[in-house]
């Protein structure tokens, strides 16, 4: 089967709605085995929604979502809680346990998963924070962080069980400079050197396309393109270019849907 | 006549939500205390919500409790008095707290004691993100963070609602025999002789274990359920001490009625 | 060290309700461990059993002998009849023993009082004491006593 060993992750014709909304309509991604895919689109389009469809916190109306050949949707709760034991997540607050020291944060994954002893567990655990550059954290509480630090604690957190598949939503938001850029490089570095498949969801445009290896953009419950950043960047579908150039008005529109607004004005003089 | 049907149509809505809301908490409790934990020490879990649920829960209700047994002397008294049956005291604060107060009152002040702080804490864990880094962990939050919660309720409320009672009938005494004068050997015996053991004591417990499952269910599903905004968490802690207050209340009347 | 701290902690807890449940039984409800030893049935018909329920005492020169188990109404006699337990080391109740139901103060709780007898006989389980006196109803009393006062002003 080359086809479920090129891709880690397979999502086909997959619809979900929420509510009256269609946030994915018969949307089909396919995320390359060792690469960094980068899901982008503009704000409130669903990305978020997408890694929670690929790790079955939600689930989708329509469609198979295959992670390494097995349809997510349709696994037993017992089946799902060990799939995702395969896939790190790396949530837009970090998402610490605020009870647990930084330790103990990255260790909770090695302790509730494995029977290790507890100087293995402290060898891991030490390994990982020396990765994310945080080793001399460890006696700390997260409300003691900063915000990119929470971020590197939930990364080695994340890694700590050696995920195949690491999910990024939004790492990029509210990061200074330098944090923004170490984060930059920690994805890339974890990537290459554990051999993970990444999905980075995020709307920074210049941060994701300098680490992708592929794009996708997505928009209006659909997938507007995918292709290599440079593909993109020179496309010429004007709701790609409008996305990848920063213009405020085009295809999307830059006001939320309304009645005419010289009718609306009208409207309440008439009533008064 | 559109009005009208919007009424019915809003009215019917809001009933199915409310029999949709009953089905979920019902799921979310088999759920969370039903089958097996997938993780290493659950009993050390327990141990830490017994903690927070049951000992630092401890104050309040001692605190309350001496004075509810105090006042129910001092108000006993001064009625009993009149028929010149003041020796009745005892025997009427025992059974006030054996069979309604202990239970009820213990359920209430641990409904906005624990209950609340239960629903805001699984809340804000929600709302950053932490039940979902759970699931993703691979670990069940109904598990982990749920089902320690519910059991260390389930135990710490019948516990705290016999120290409740224990302690308002020592109040009582207090009132009675060291400031009324009421002799001491008549305050007790008029206890003991009214007092069953079977009837009332287990009665009384009976009742605080089912007001411990209400009360406790009602707190944790509503921060299991929240909406995850601080506005969200602050309307569910609210709901919690409500429905969990009046839950209380409907639930005693019945249980007095099919008990006494 | 600290999970030492909280099991002690919780442990004292614990005993802490465990205790209270030991007190409430033994101190407020008075339970005495012996107190469900042997004991033999007896029963009575009585014309009127108002006030009187199941588990009342039975005493013996005020002393504690037994209790009620269970009142019934016998409809053959149009009587209540009431069965009752009696620790079955008082064994020396003569058979015309007389049963009555008395008042613990003047709207006290209502008990059966037996006052020995002069029989040989003694009443062994299942026997029926005959010689009964029922309840004493305020309301009758009241009528009565009113009644005679308007007679003697005749």
């Amino acid at each position: 089967m080359p086809e479920s060993s090129d891709f880690i992750v397979d999502l086909q014709q997959v619809t979900f709605t929420r509510g009256e909304r269609t946030i994915f309509n018969n949307v089909d991604i396919r995320i390359p085995r060792g690469k960094i895919t980068g899901i982008m689109g503009p704000s409130g389009c669903g990305k978020t929604t997408l890694l929670r469809l690929i790790g079955a916190q939600l689930r989708p109306d329509s469609g198979a979502i295959l992670v390494n050949g097995q349809n997510i949707p349709q696994l037993g709760r017992e089946e799902l809680f060990a799939a995702r034991q395969h896939m790190g997540m790396l949530f837009q607050s970090g998402a610490l346990f605020t009870d647990l020291n930084v330790f103990e944060n990255v260790a909770f994954p090695l302790r509730v998963h494995t029977q290790l002893p507890e100087d293995m567990i402290r060898d891991i655990v030490l390994l990982k924070l020396q990765a994310v550059g945080l080793r001399g954290a460890t006696q700390l509480m997260p409300d003691e962080l900063s915000g990119g630090m929470k971020r590197r604690v939930a990364l080695a957190r994340a890694i700590a069980l050696d995920p195949e598949l690491m999910m990024y939503d939004e790492p990029f938001v509210g990061q200074d400079p330098i944090s923004m850029g170490v984060l930059v490089r920690l994805i890339r570095l974890l990537n290459d050197a554990l051999g993970l498949t990444s999905i980075v969801v995020s709307h920074d445009l210049a941060e994701t396309a300098s680490i992708a290896d592929y794009l996708y953009v997505v928009g209006d419950g659909q997938v507007l393109g995918h292709g290599e950043p440079d593909e993109l960047m020179n496309s010429d579908n004007p709701r790609i270019r409008q996305f990848m150039q920063g213009e405020p008005d085009g295809p999307v529109p830059f006001h939320f849907p309304a009645t005419d607004y010289v009718d609306e004005l009208l409207q309440k003089e008439r009533k008064a | 006549m559109s009005i009208l049907a919007n009424r019915v149509t809003l009215l019917g809505r809001s009933g199915l939500n409310l029999v949709a809301a009953i089905g979920r908490s019902g799921i979310f409790l088999y759920q969370a205390l039903a089958g097996r934990s997938n993780f290493g020490n659950p009993f050390g879990l327990l141990l830490k919500q017994l903690y927070a649920v049951g000992v630092l829960s401890l104050a309040i209700i001692t605190v309350s409790g001496v004075f509810i047994g105090m006042v129910l002397a001092l108000q006993g008294y001064n009625i009993l008095k009149d028929y010149g049956s003041e020796q009745a005291v005892g025997q009427m604060v025992a059974l006030t707290l054996l069979r309604e107060l202990g239970p009820v009152v213990t359920a209430l002040l641990f409904a906005g004691r624990a209950g609340s702080a239960l629903t805001a804490e699984i809340g804000l864990m929600k709302a950053t993100e932490q039940l979902s880094s759970l699931e993703m962990i691979g670990v069940d939050p109904l598990k982990y963070v749920v089902a320690p919660r519910l059991w260390a309720g389930f135990i710490s409320m019948p516990l705290l609602s016999l120290i409740f009672c224990v302690v308002g009938i020592w109040g009582g005494a207090m009132v009675a025999v060291d400031w009324l004068g009421i002799y001491s050997g008549s305050y007790w015996s008029n206890m003991q002789n009214s007092v069953l053991f079977s009837a009332d004591v287990l009665n009384g417990m009976i009742k605080s274990l089912v007001f411990a499952v209400v009360v406790t269910w009602i707190a944790v599903f509503q921060g299991y359920d929240c909406e995850p905004t601080s506005e969200g968490i602050s309307r569910a802690t609210t709901r919690t001490v409500v429905y969990a207050s009046l839950a209380v209340l409907g639930l005693d009347f019945i249980l007095t009625a099919l008990m006494f | 060290m600290r999970t030492r701290k909280l099991e002690l902690t919780v442990g004292l807890f614990i005993l802490a309700g465990l205790l209270a449940l030991l007190i409430l039984a033994l101190r407020v409800s008075g339970l005495t461990l012996t107190t469900s030893g042997d004991t033999y049935t007896v029963y009575a018909h009585f014309d009127n059993v108002s006030g009187l329920t199941a588990r009342s005492k039975v005493t013996m020169a005020g002393v504690t002998i037994g209790q009620v188990k269970r009142i019934t109404f016998d409809k053959n006699r149009y009587t209540g009849l009431v069965e009752m337990s009696i620790n079955s080391d008082v064994d020396t109740l003569p058979a015309d023993s007389t049963a009555s139901i008395v008042t613990a103060g003047l709207l006290g709780e209502k008990y059966i009082g037996i006052s020995v007898g002069g029989d040989e006989l003694v009443l062994a389980d299942g026997d029926e004491i005959l010689d009964t006196q029922s309840a004493l109803v305020l309301e009758e009393l009241i009528g009565r006593f009113l009644l005679n006062t308007v007679s003697k002003d005749d």
